[in-house]
């Protein structure tokens, strides 16, 4: 199958990919995951993964609905740690520590891997006060740096021009695709290591995720991206690698031009083709 | 028929009707209780008419017809009554004769049929006084240290002329005994519990003793001098009277001391009597009562249901927020929380009157008493804060009031969505920071809703402020000039305990009823006022916050 073809009208080329088949053994890693199980009460959600995620790459998670790759995404910042069934054994290591370890703060960690929702989850405050949240935690007061700040991640965020002249304004006045960049603008303005895209685009039109995934062409350059994904020809076009899930086990992972046009596994390739999902 | 019961119509009609009914009797309320209530400041005509019974006996009746009722002739006959007319229903007046220092009544019930020679004569006087009540009856001459020096035409100017002199004596008599007297009466007492304090603790050298003594003697001696002012201006007050003439001809002697206003309804034109009504009305809202409560101003009740009603939102809004902010997002939810949740839930439904007891039993007895022991010993054996105050009353409602503040934020808490926590704590926030950054300011609007409530209820509360520090009469506001200025101590005076009071207390009840009314309005709009001012913020909070609507 050719995956050059699949997509809603973006060439492939144009978003400048390398084309070279990479090989994730070569890669340097941000996170390793390894042997990694979580139970939500009785039942397993995840079944004994083990990966790596590289330094300045994409990787997406694709897979039908309910096979746990929100799970796991939500695994790298420790926000299953709301869910107050949830049990996880295993590790993951990010800079070589692992981040279920004790001696985790979890606030700090996820000041290291920033997170992006489904939906678009502005905070009730104007745009500047948006962007700036995370840093005030951090306890910046600086006047000067907040507005660097600001401006650098909205910038960051293909944002800066559309609403440089309404930073006070509420930030529930825009549209939802600029409600979704600033909150990746909100994420990137803490400099984050790695950053968790959990279906950016689902609830955008056809021109936002565009401008989403240009956006995360550009990211890629600074940040480590996991981006969960429905949609295979979005993973296609955006990630250097793809892990292809079923049921909360890890069936694929291989870089995306191969996972796409040779797959590995016969789930990997029934599941590309459409025989379910 | 049928169709008609399909289609849905007869369930839109009872809704409808149920709607009606609802706003008709909200209405009809406030429109007796406006009514009457503003209608009692209206100064009517007064009659001056001869009463002549069946046996021939006359009499003169001088008085403004209060109220007219209709009764079966049976009822008036059983009263020993004999009528030589034919009719079944009997017409009577109800006559606010005053002059109850001549007659010992106020009013006088009289039937219609009697009645005869009404006038209206222009030169009838009615006089307000301090104690007494109304006076009704004629000018004859005015006075001055017992010589006559008007009478007739003249009489009328020379009495106005000289009423004004001592009505502003009479102001600046009630200022020197509220004002400063007051005051030096305030810091006496402190220096009396300063010496105790130095005494119980074994400090009261011959040096401090000599220095309170020294203040005291300051003290003195500026009360001393505004005695001497008092008692010239009690002479100067006292210069004036005049000699009026009752209905029954007797002629009294009305020292203009005692009065606090004249005027003359039947040569009042419109205008005038709409300038004594709203002076009245003035009077009502911002003067103090008089004659146990039965004349006058309300001033004081009104500012004691305020204030009362401020501290117990002061009171309860954060301990409210804190405990649903506790359940809804720190406790592990399970059946004890569940438990917690219906016990706070069925607190609501205890009647208030339980929780009067529980603050007279607990707040004042108990804290109250020890708090005296340990911070007031120098005042014991009278209680400063172990006896009825405005702290306790405020504390007790707010305990009253609790549950429906946080049922309402655990509600505003619970709408927040999930997303809007995640997004917050993906950005390296606590839980504690994502709380007080994002999620109590969201839920702000709840919390506002669940005080306006509270102040709903709060404010109309009366039993249980019989308990724990209503009065009928506070000698002093819980909020005045003198350190430390808010009084928390004090008793307080409250519009609803006034309602009953007057109602059903007063010695006058007939001549009190009206204010009844008046009053009630008046707690009618106090409430609003308090509810529209939180429902304002509220909203402002809502604008600021809109997100809970698109969740």
């Amino acid at each position: 199958m050719n995956t050059k073809n699949m997509t809603h009208g973006i060439n492939l080329e144009n978003l400048d990919r390398s084309q070279e088949a990479s090989h994730i053994e070569d890669e340097r890693l941000a996170i390793r995951v390894e042997n990694l199980n979580l139970h939500y009460g009785p039942t397993q959600a995840l079944f004994n993964i083990s990966m790596g995620i590289p330094e300045h790459k994409v990787t997406a998670f694709i897979g039908p609905s309910g096979c746990g790759k929100s799970t796991l995404l939500r695994c790298f910042n420790r926000m299953n740690d709301l869910v107050d069934s949830c049990r996880v054994s295993g590790k993951i290591t990010l800079d070589g520590e692992n981040i279920y370890s004790k001696k985790i703060n979890v606030a700090e960690l996820r000041r290291k891997i920033g997170m992006v929702f489904q939906k678009p989850n502005p905070f009730p405050k104007s745009i500047y006060e948006n962007v700036a949240y995370g840093l005030r935690i951090q306890g910046v007061k600086d006047k000067r740096r907040l507005d660097e700040s600001v401006e650098k991640a909205l910038k960051g965020a293909a944002l800066w021009d559309e609403v440089k002249d309404r930073l006070q304004e509420n930030a529930l006045g825009l549209s939802g695709g600029q409600q979704q960049r600033l909150v990746i603008a909100r994420a990137i303005a803490i400099e984050p290591e790695v950053l968790l895209l959990d279906e950016p685009a689902s609830a955008l039109d056809p021109i936002s995720t565009l401008k989403i995934e240009e956006l995360i062409y550009e990211l890629k350059k600074q940040y480590t991206i996991v981006i969960v994904t429905h949609n295979m020809q979005q993973a296609a076009r955006v990630s250097d690698y793809t892990a292809f899930l079923y049921l909360g086990e890890v069936v694929e992972f291989q870089d995306t031009n191969t996972l796409f046009t040779n797959p590995g596994e016969k789930k990997t390739e029934d599941y590309i083709t459409g025989r379910y999902g | 028929m049928n169709n008609w019961f399909k289609s849905g119509q007869p369930w839109i009609w009872l809704n409808a009707g149920a709607v009606s009914i609802s706003l008709i009797m909200v209405f009809g309320l406030i429109l007796l209780i406006g009514v009457r209530g503003l209608s009692y400041f209206w100064p009517s005509n007064v009659i001056d008419a001869r009463y002549v019974l069946p046996s021939g006996e006359t009499t003169r009746l001088v008085g403004e017809i209060d109220s007219v009722e209709s009764i079966p002739r049976v009822q008036a006959e059983s009263s020993g009554y004999e009528f030589d007319f034919e009719s079944e229903k009997l017409t009577r007046y109800l006559i606010k004769t005053g002059n109850r220092d001549v007659t010992g009544a106020d009013f006088q019930v009289v039937f219609a049929d009697f009645v005869q020679d009404i006038k209206y004569p222009e030169n009838l006087l009615v006089i307000e006084r301090h104690e007494w009540g109304n006076f009704y009856g004629f000018l004859r001459q005015v006075k001055e240290n017992g010589q006559v020096v008007a009478e007739g035409e003249n009489a009328r100017q020379e009495l106005e002329a000289r009423l004004d002199r001592a009505t502003e004596l009479h102001d600046r008599i009630m200022d020197i005994q509220k004002g400063e007297i007051g005051s030096i009466n305030y810091q006496l007492e402190r220096l009396r519990l300063e010496e105790r304090a130095l005494e119980l603790d074994d400090e009261l050298t011959p040096q401090r003793q000599q220095e309170l003594a020294s203040q005291r003697e300051a003290l003195n001696a500026e009360y001393e001098t505004l005695r001497e002012t008092m008692n010239e201006l009690y002479g100067k007050i006292r210069r004036d009277s005049i000699v009026a003439e009752t209905m029954s001809g007797r002629q009294i002697d009305i020292p203009m001391a005692k009065m606090v206003r004249i005027y003359y309804p039947n040569s009042m034109g419109v205008p005038g009597k709409i300038g004594f009504y709203f002076a009245k009305v003035w009077e009502f809202v911002s003067g103090e009562p008089r004659e146990a409560n039965t004349e006058g101003g309300i001033f004081p009740a009104i500012f004691g249901t305020v204030m009362m009603v401020l501290i117990m939102s002061v009171l309860v809004t954060p301990f409210g927020v804190i405990a649903a902010i506790y359940l809804r997002e720190y406790a592990k939810q399970g059946l004890i929380i569940r438990t917690i949740r219906v016990a706070v839930n069925n607190l609501a439904g205890v009647p208030s009157i339980v929780y009067g007891v529980f603050g007279l039993g607990f707040f004042v007895y108990f804290l109250g008493g020890n708090i005296d022991q340990l911070f007031f010993p120098e005042a014991l054996p009278a209680p400063t804060f172990g006896t009825p105050g405005i702290l306790w009353s405020s504390l007790t409602l707010a305990l009253l009031t609790l549950p429906v503040v946080i049922v309402s934020t655990e509600e505003g808490l619970s709408r927040i969505p999930r997303s809007i926590r995640e997004g917050s704590l993906a950005l390296g926030a606590t839980k504690a920071e994502t709380l007080w950054r994002t999620v109590i300011p969201m839920a702000s609007p709840a919390m506002m809703t669940g005080l306006i409530l509270a102040v709903a209820r709060a404010a109309g509360e009366v039993a249980p402020l019989m308990l724990v520090g209503v009065v009928k009469l506070a000698p002093s506001l819980p909020l005045d000039g003198n350190f430390p200025y808010l009084h928390m101590e004090r008793k307080f005076m409250h519009l609803g305990f006034h309602i009953y009071d007057v109602g059903f207390q007063s010695p006058n009840v007939e001549a009190a009823r009206p204010l009844v009314y008046a009053t009630s309005l008046l707690l009618i709009v106090v409430i609003i006022a308090l509810n529209l001012s939180a429902i304002y913020i509220r909203n402002r909070l809502r604008e600021k916050y809109q997100a809970l609507e698109g969740g």
